[in-house]
């Protein structure tokens, strides 16, 4: 029987170094993914979640199972990109009066497009990620962080509020505003594709009153 | 339900996270709004372009450096070892300095040195102050008179004692 998460840091607690090397392959893709996500540059996402992997092992003998594995694991991650984007903030708010701001595209990775392209669909499809990723990038770092667990690692409510340290009444209301922002920044990018992809992944239709078209 | 009401449901109902009950409400709202519809399918377009983001893979050296890391943590001393858990060793070392803090603190008030020479100073500046009362030699009589009267004769009057002051 597969051994669940709790167990295997359990595992790690009774000093079992294969348990963490396994819990490290499992979360190393979504927590770079994640960090990613958050400060939009792979090398620093990189370190940083090596650095969840080592607070993890440092406090291994102080684990114990109130939570869920995931909540416990990206309190940790998240925490580390909050504190990390303010960092990055106040550095860029005092180099921007010597030098002039670093081109962030600099810092994203080379990503191979799904399928074969042309040339200029390639550039206009990279256009169109780096404005997503822009958009996403400009949304106030919790709401970015709310936003990133909902849709990326599908964390239920409750915990994503306890990742984020808040009621889930109040985590409503945050991806609530996130989606609104995101509604309204990525509005011009709607028309292309927005319209084809409608009920795709869910399959759920928004009810409509007999007659009545797609709302525009 | 108002349009300022379905905002906290309208995520849920959409990832169908939300109960039967919120759903049934939204639904209804739904049918009967038109903005709040558009928005709804403006939210699910949003989802989908999320996932037009591609995912990145951790770079080929990543298990190495966290295993580095690991490795160059320091390790725990052997004595440290025997301690089941730190926070718990902190309380037990915070209990005992506590302990012995209090066990002297009845000391202090009575024995330091700053207490006697506190005490001496008090007596010093009395017995200055007493000076010109024991270098009067009328007064010191007149106190010594006074000591010697019997407490049988005290309440006899005025006059009697008048006299012998005089």
């Amino acid at each position: 029987m597969a051994r669940t998460d709790v167990q295997l840091m359990l595992d790690v607690k009774a000093g079992d170094e294969a348990s963490f090397e396994f819990l490290l392959r499992k979360y190393r893709s979504p927590l770079v993914n994640f960090l990613y996500r958050m400060v939009r540059d792979t090398a620093q996402a990189e370190d940083l979640a090596q650095e969840v992997f080592l607070r993890v092992y440092r406090v291994r003998q102080d684990y114990s199972p109130s939570a869920k594995f995931t909540t416990w694991l990206f309190r940790i991650a998240t925490n580390l990109a909050l504190n990390s984007v303010r960092d990055n903030r106040y550095r860029k708010l005092e180099t921007s009066i010597d030098a002039p701001e670093s081109n962030q595209e600099d810092a994203a990775p080379r990503e191979l497009p799904a399928r074969e392209m042309r040339i200029d669909e390639h550039l206009l499809e990279q256009d169109r990620v780096a404005f997503i990723r822009r958009t996403i990038e400009k949304l106030p770092e919790k709401q970015r962080a709310a936003v990133l667990l909902h849709k990326y690692e599908e964390m239920d409510y409750a915990e994503i509020a306890k990742v984020l340290q808040c009621s889930e009444s109040a985590l409503k209301s945050l991806l609530f505003r996130a989606y609104e922002t995101l509604r309204v920044e990525l509005a011009p990018l709607a028309g292309h594709q927005v319209g084809q992809q409608l009920g795709q992944r869910t399959g759920q239709q928004v009810p409509q009153r007999a007659g009545e078209g797609r709302l525009s | 339900m108002k349009c300022e009401e379905i905002s906290k449901e309208l995520v849920g109902y959409l990832d169908r996270r939300a109960n039967s009950a919120e759903r049934q409400q939204v639904e209804e709202h739904l049918l009967e709004c038109a903005a709040c519809r558009t928005r709804a399918e403006e939210f699910r377009g949003v989802w989908n372009m999320l996932e037009e983001l591609p995912a990145i893979e951790p770079s080929l050296g990543f298990d190495a450096r966290v295993r580095e890391r690991v490795a160059a943590e320091p390790q725990r001393r052997w004595l440290w070892g025997f301690v089941p858990q730190p926070r718990l060793a902190f309380a037990v070392a915070l209990l005992l300095l506590l302990s012995i803090g209090v066990a002297k603190f009845p000391q202090r008030n009575v024995g330091t040195p700053t207490a006697v020479a506190a005490v001496n100073e008090t007596e010093q500046f009395q017995e200055i102050k007493d000076l010109p009362v024991l270098e009067n030699y009328e007064v010191l009589t007149k106190f010594d008179a006074l000591s010697e009267l019997t407490p049988a004769e005290a309440p006899s009057g005025k006059g009697q004692s008048s006299e012998t002051n005089d």
